[in-house]
């Protein structure tokens, strides 16, 4: 360890000497790289953390990137990747803002033919190489959180509950039901009878692929909640396969209400409701 | 969807993603197998059902679906496979209503209705093995 740490002392010299001139070129090189996508002050800023972050490592040959040794320039790499990733960079673009400092770095000890220099050197490029790789790791870890976000929001878009009528809610449910999204589902459907102050709630299962006992338990208490609000539920979009399927497996919706499609639960809670739909006569 | 081999295929049930994995796996057997309408749901639920027993009560396993024939007609078969605790009372777990967690108690029973072959094999503390077979009409 010691005796690595003295090896690199040249190197580390060296870099410390030429800092500005090198962080310079290493900016240029990126910004060509990424064709004006990102500004050369930004670059810069980022890129004089890393060096001086990177500096006090040198010498070592980057197989311990776990050590806290690197846990500064890991959260630098880390914060520098997740903001690539958001402005729609791709990964090699990211990782190359790390390679490409060798090149720099070796033009700079071109006319050394000193083999000490030519070992740091060496280790110095195995030690870029673990960084870079490192931003492929951070890279796709944050890609990873924007999907888990992203299919989160979804869960939120695909169950909105919509006001049809003074007094009335749908709740169209497409897809899979599971336990997740029914919780959502019954939480936003709940929430809504209050703020609507509605008395009927139209739970539309044209959608669903197939009822399975655990929806049905699923719809069962959602329906049994609203109740105890004191709003009533019809279950509606009931299929041909669907109500054959219901009635093999043997589930009871008791005195559920539950009709073939929307437009008969609309009918049925318009009625409940004291409005009656009558067509114009034709003038 | 890109046609599938008729060779059986397996997934593992160990969490819910999978229970919908084995559900659009069968759905896809049942749909090129051109089964109706009405029976692709039939098997599609019933293999909904058996996959959640397979997870919930036999702690997890896996699934095999395959498309079989009898000589004269084409059918899906799929089975269920777990290495849990196994069915004390068979008469009991394929009675309506009654359940040994918190579901309808329909899950066993329903399955066994929905389907037109249904074979049960189950042997305490070694795992259960449920098999359904759904024929084109």
């Amino acid at each position: 360890m010691t005796a690595d740490a003295e090896r690199a002392q040249t190197l580390t010299d060296l870099l410390r000497a030429n800092s500005e001139p090198l962080i310079d070129q290493w900016v240029s090189a990126v910004a060509a790289l990424l064709r004006g996508r990102s500004t050369r002050v930004e670059l810069e800023a980022d890129f004089k953390e890393f060096f001086a972050a990177l500096l006090p490592l040198v010498g070592r040959d980057g197989k311990d990137t776990g050590g806290p040794e690197f846990a500064e320039i890991r959260s630098l790499l880390e914060e520098y990747s997740r903001t690539r990733v958001r402005a729609g960079f791709t990964p090699s673009e990211t990782a190359a803002s790390v390679f490409s400092l060798k090149r720099q770095v070796f033009d700079l000890t071109e006319n050394s033919d000193d083999p000490q220099m030519f070992r740091q050197l060496m280790a110095f490029s195995g030690l870029l190489d673990a960084l870079g790789l490192l931003t492929f790791e951070f890279y796709a870890r944050a890609r990873d959180e924007i999907i888990r976000e992203q299919s989160e929001q979804l869960l939120e878009l695909t169950t909105p509950v919509v006001k049809i009528w003074e007094g009335v809610l749908a709740v169209p449910l497409v897809g899979t039901l599971d336990s997740a999204r029914t919780q959502v589902v019954m939480e936003k459907l709940l929430e809504a009878l209050v703020e609507t102050g509605s008395e009927h709630a139209i739970i539309d299962i044209t959608g669903v692929f197939a009822v399975d006992t655990q929806v049905a338990q699923h719809l069962l208490k959602t329906v049994v909640a609203a109740r105890l609000m004191g709003a009533e539920c019809i279950v509606s979009g009931i299929r041909p396969q669907i109500a054959q399927t219901i009635v093999a497996l043997g589930i009871e919706f008791g005195d559920i209400v539950t009709k073939a499609s929307l437009a008969d639960a609309l009918r049925h809670a318009l009625r409940r409701e004291g409005v009656d739909v009558v067509r114009r006569e034709a003038q | 969807m890109p046609p599938r081999s008729e060779g059986p295929e397996e997934l593992p049930i160990s969490g819910d993603d999978d229970v919908v994995r084995v559900r659009q796996l069968v759905r896809t057997y049942a749909q090129d197998t051109k089964l109706s309408l009405v029976d692709q749901t039939k098997l599609v639920t019933a293999a909904s059902e058996l996959a959640r027993n397979t997870l919930i009560y036999g702690g997890g396993g896996f699934a095999r679906v395959e498309q079989v024939s009898d000589g004269r007609r084409a059918g899906v078969r799929a089975s269920f496979h777990d290495e849990g605790p196994g069915i004390p009372d068979l008469t009991l777990a394929l009675a309506d209503g009654w359940s040994s967690g918190s579901g309808l108690g329909l899950g066993l029973s329903g399955a066994r209705r929905l389907v037109d072959l249904f074979d049960l094999d189950t042997e305490v503390g070694r795992g259960t093995v449920v098999t359904v077979t759904k024929w084109k009409r």
